[in-house]
């Protein structure tokens, strides 16, 4: 009885390890990459800045509060009226803790933006009210939309108990799959109204603009599922278009790929892919693409 | 002759006195007082309109699951929440107090342009209407966020031309109320009273007015772009016709951002008003106070793509918006400074005006951090639409802008009056509303960093709790707001009398000068100031 239920706990945890996102319910997430983890370190930096200044600054607040109560018999300084001096400090000071943050915060940047030396590419593009990915030059592309069960529960006035949904309006049908310890270059467009792409453990939010492609990237260094959802308004189901993108080990998103693009060879051969057909030709399709 | 002449120096005598009767004071009012008071009503309506909205949007995020409100109406909400509030409520309290107190505080009779006073006063009315009416169109009201960023914007139903005029319509009556402040200050100041011995309000009226008229055309020309693009098939904003989406972006935030400082420059200087009183020492570093706010003014011209890092722009253009916005931070800082020293070495008392603004203190402070991590643009890119925007501008909106305006009501109500209200209800007033804020919006720096996007009807479980306490304290923020209204019915039915100084303390400026309430026509001879 109690093994039963000890392994029942250990399978719920097993099945809920891999969910890496939104470890923290207060916290930015240190995530799964160096660029997402340098990212989390400039934000605490500058959370630690602010917690000084405010240490600082309220505490003369506080002070004077405290202090200087006319109930208390204090009485004005009304000699107090500038100071040159103090006010050159107050300005200098500031000046010299924003040149010290604004380094690093500059050096993320530029990595940030480097998109070369990718080894996978993926057009990804935003659609009321879903993702399109495609693999440039692998023959392969699919949908990708909130999951069924999802979708019915967030319906007005279901009934449905979103506690008792599967990663509640962070499923999706069909998702995103990549090689771990690999640069992968997302380009991003809109195909209707300007969409925003947003993995929180990689760091990456960029806007998908009908008309233009932008660029951003990420090389994942942990195998796991991340998710995250569409961060620019774009209309009414703008809250049920999330992303989630799977993170595997080389050789099984080699083995993944070549089951998409057998499947993909099937459909455009005018065959009905038929499910048994998909599941024969791997092993011939992963030779063929390694 | 003779009688002619007494009769026209009996009928001086009691001008000050002379009040038209009827609607039709009202209507046709030329008074500044009159205009005044129509702004601040208007704008406390709009506050408990736009309120009503966010009470809504609190219901709704209560707990996940859709239970209340179709997703296209809440958008609808979030959009017109936005506009009600920066431009019904916000606005036109800052442009009520300064018709109220800029002839009060220059020794004037009345403000430079009585009658576009009126004008600028009468139009909003009509543009809330039609603003307000849209949600009865086919298609409901807009939805597309009040930045109206295009495509989303251009698919909106009937509710589209009413939202362009009504926003047309705001930026008239801005613009001559900008005018008025401008050409009163310039020239309606008493004799000796230079420009550095003007009240620190109507410096940072003087300058917010300034950044009216630079802005408020620019938001015309983006609005009426994407009207021509709707109606008349131009591609502005068009990919499809070689126009650029991203574009308006860069138009309206040319906009947005001063806006952002006009809606805060006149609290700046609420606050710079109360705290020298309360501590009973005039305010340390004048100028530099008067320098920091013209810094930021011009600062404000030059940050505002840092509201788009994640729209794809080029390394150095993010470089160069992340460094001037974080400079920004310099002149606030100073600001902050020199409200800080004023108490020091004060002699400090806490009535409801010195309470409100020392929250404003606190909180527009804790407002002003999150800028700066949000300044930072790698960091940006993880708060960049999340929660955590959201907690940011309502920290610098409500706590900050609100709470000013709150300050300056209890700060300025018994000289309008002529009573003086309830000091207990006003106190209950203040400790239960900035315990709710925080209470509300704290938990929103969390919401956004654990990944819940703004501007979304249904999250994810695990964003539960803090949606919960966020919402109770919304309620509980909402319905302390009746207290408010209570002081304000109170002090205007009656009460005891105040004196000319109101405050048991010795108030700096001309306002001080004058019974309570203060006379119809402020000053009919104008002051000596030295
Ligand atoms: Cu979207």
């Amino acid at each position: 009885m109690l093994n039963r239920k000890v392994a029942t706990v250990m399978t719920s945890l097993a099945a809920a390890a891999p969910t890496l996102a939104y470890e923290s319910t207060y916290n930015l997430p240190v995530g799964a990459t160096d660029v997402s983890a340098r990212v989390y370190g400039l934000h605490m930096m500058m959370f630690w800045v602010c917690i000084a200044i405010a240490i600082v600054v309220f505490g003369v607040m506080i002070y004077s509060i405290v202090k200087f109560r006319r109930s208390k018999g204090a009485v004005a300084d009304q000699t107090l009226l500038h100071s040159t001096k103090v006010e050159i400090v107050w300005t200098l000071i500031p000046v010299l803790i924003l040149i010290a943050t604004a380094i690093p915060a500059a050096r993320t940047l530029i990595v940030m933006e480097d998109t070369r030396n990718s080894e996978l590419s993926i057009k990804v593009t935003g659609y009321q009210w879903k993702w399109h990915y495609e693999y440039i030059g692998k023959g392969v592309n699919f949908y990708s939309s909130l999951a069924a069960d999802s979708n019915e529960a967030r319906q007005l006035k279901s009934g449905i108990d979103p506690h008792g949904v599967k990663d509640y309006l962070l499923n999706v049908d069909n998702p995103v799959v990549v090689p771990v310890n690999t640069k992968i270059r997302v380009l991003l467009t809109g195909n209707d109204v300007i969409h925003s792409w947003w993995v929180p453990d990689f760091a990456v939010k960029k806007d998908a603009i009908p008309g233009f492609i932008n660029e951003a990237w990420f090389k994942s260094n942990k195998v796991g599922r991340f998710t995250g959802q569409c961060t620019e308004l774009c209309g009414r189901d703008h809250g049920f278009m999330p992303i989630v993108v799977e993170v595997r080990s080389k050789e099984d998103f080699a083995k993944w790929l070549a089951d998409k693009q057998a499947a993909a060879k099937a459909a455009t051969s005018g065959e009905v892919a038929p499910t048994a057909t998909a599941m024969t030709t791997p092993a011939a399709a992963t030779t063929a693409a390694l | 002759m003779a009688h002619a002449d007494t009769h026209a120096l009996h009928a001086a005598d009691h001008h000050d006195d002379h009040k038209p009767h009827g609607i039709g004071r009202w209507l046709f009012a030329t008074n500044h007082k009159d205009i005044g008071t129509m702004y601040m009503v208007f704008a406390l309506i709009m506050f408990f309109i736009g309120g009503a909205m966010a009470m809504v949007i609190r219901l709704e995020l209560f707990k996940p699951g859709m239970q209340f409100v179709d997703p296209g109406f809440y958008n609808s909400l979030v959009t017109s929440h936005a506009l009600v509030m920066i431009f019904g409520a916000v606005m036109p309290a800052f442009v009520g107090l300064a018709n109220w107190m800029i002839p009060l505080q220059i020794g004037a009779p009345d403000m430079a342009l009585p009658r576009m006073n009126n004008y600028s006063f009468w139009i909003l009315p009509f543009a809330f209407t039609l603003l307000l009416s849209s949600f009865f169109t086919a298609g409901g009201g807009p939805a597309g966020g009040w930045t109206l960023y295009p495509p989303l914007s251009l698919q909106a139903g009937d509710s589209f031309p009413l939202t362009i005029f009504a926003i047309h319509m705001m930026g008239a009556s801005s613009i001559m109320g900008a005018i008025n402040v401008i050409v009163t200050i310039m020239n309606m100041r008493a004799p000796g009273m230079t420009l550095l011995k003007l009240p620190l309000f109507c410096w940072t009226w003087l300058i917010t007015a300034y950044l009216l008229i630079a802005v408020m055309p620019v938001l015309a020309g983006a609005v009426t772009m994407l009207l021509t693009d709707h109606y008349f098939g131009t591609s502005f904003f068009n990919p499809a016709g070689g126009g650029d989406p991203v574009m308006f972006q860069h138009i309206f935030w040319f906009f947005g951002h001063p806006e952002v400082y006009i809606l805060i420059l006149p609290a700046f200087g609420i606050v710079s008003e109360i705290i020298p009183t309360f501590s009973r020492k005039p305010l340390f570093g004048y100028d530099a106070m008067v320098y920091a706010t013209a810094s930021i003014a011009f600062l404000s011209f030059i940050v505002w793509a840092h509201h788009m890092f994640t729209v794809g722009m080029p390394l150095a253009g993010q470089m160069f918006f992340m460094m001037s916005t974080m400079l920004i931070a310099v002149p606030t800082g100073v600001k902050v400074f020199n409200w800080t020293t004023t108490m020091w070495k004060g002699s400090l008392s806490f009535e409801p005006p010195m309470l409100f603004a020392l929250a404003f203190l606190f909180l527009f402070t804790i407002g002003g951090f999150s800028g700066l991590m949000l300044a930072i643009a790698p960091a940006d890119y993880q708060y960049q639409d999340t929660y955590f925007v959201v907690a940011h501008f309502h920290y610098v909106l409500v706590p900050g802008a609100v709470f000013a305006i709150m300050a300056g009501v209890y700060y300025w109500l018994p000289k309008w009056t002529g009573h003086m209200y309830s000091m207990t209800l006003a106190k209950w007033h203040f400790w239960v509303s900035t315990i709710s804020v925080n209470v509300l919006f704290f938990p929103q720096h969390f919401l956004g960093l654990a990944g819940m996007p703004r501007r979304i009807p249904d999250y994810n479980v695990q964003f539960t709790d803090w949606n919960m306490v966020s919402s109770i304290g919304g309620f509980v923020f909402g319905l302390s707001q009746l207290l408010f209204v209570a002081v304000i019915i109170q002090s205007a039915r009656g009460g005891p009398k105040a004196t000319a100084k109101v405050w048991d303390a010795e108030p700096l400026g001309l306002e001080w000068t004058v019974p309570s309430p203060a006379p119809y026509h402020s000053f009919s001879d104008a002051p000596e100031v030295h």
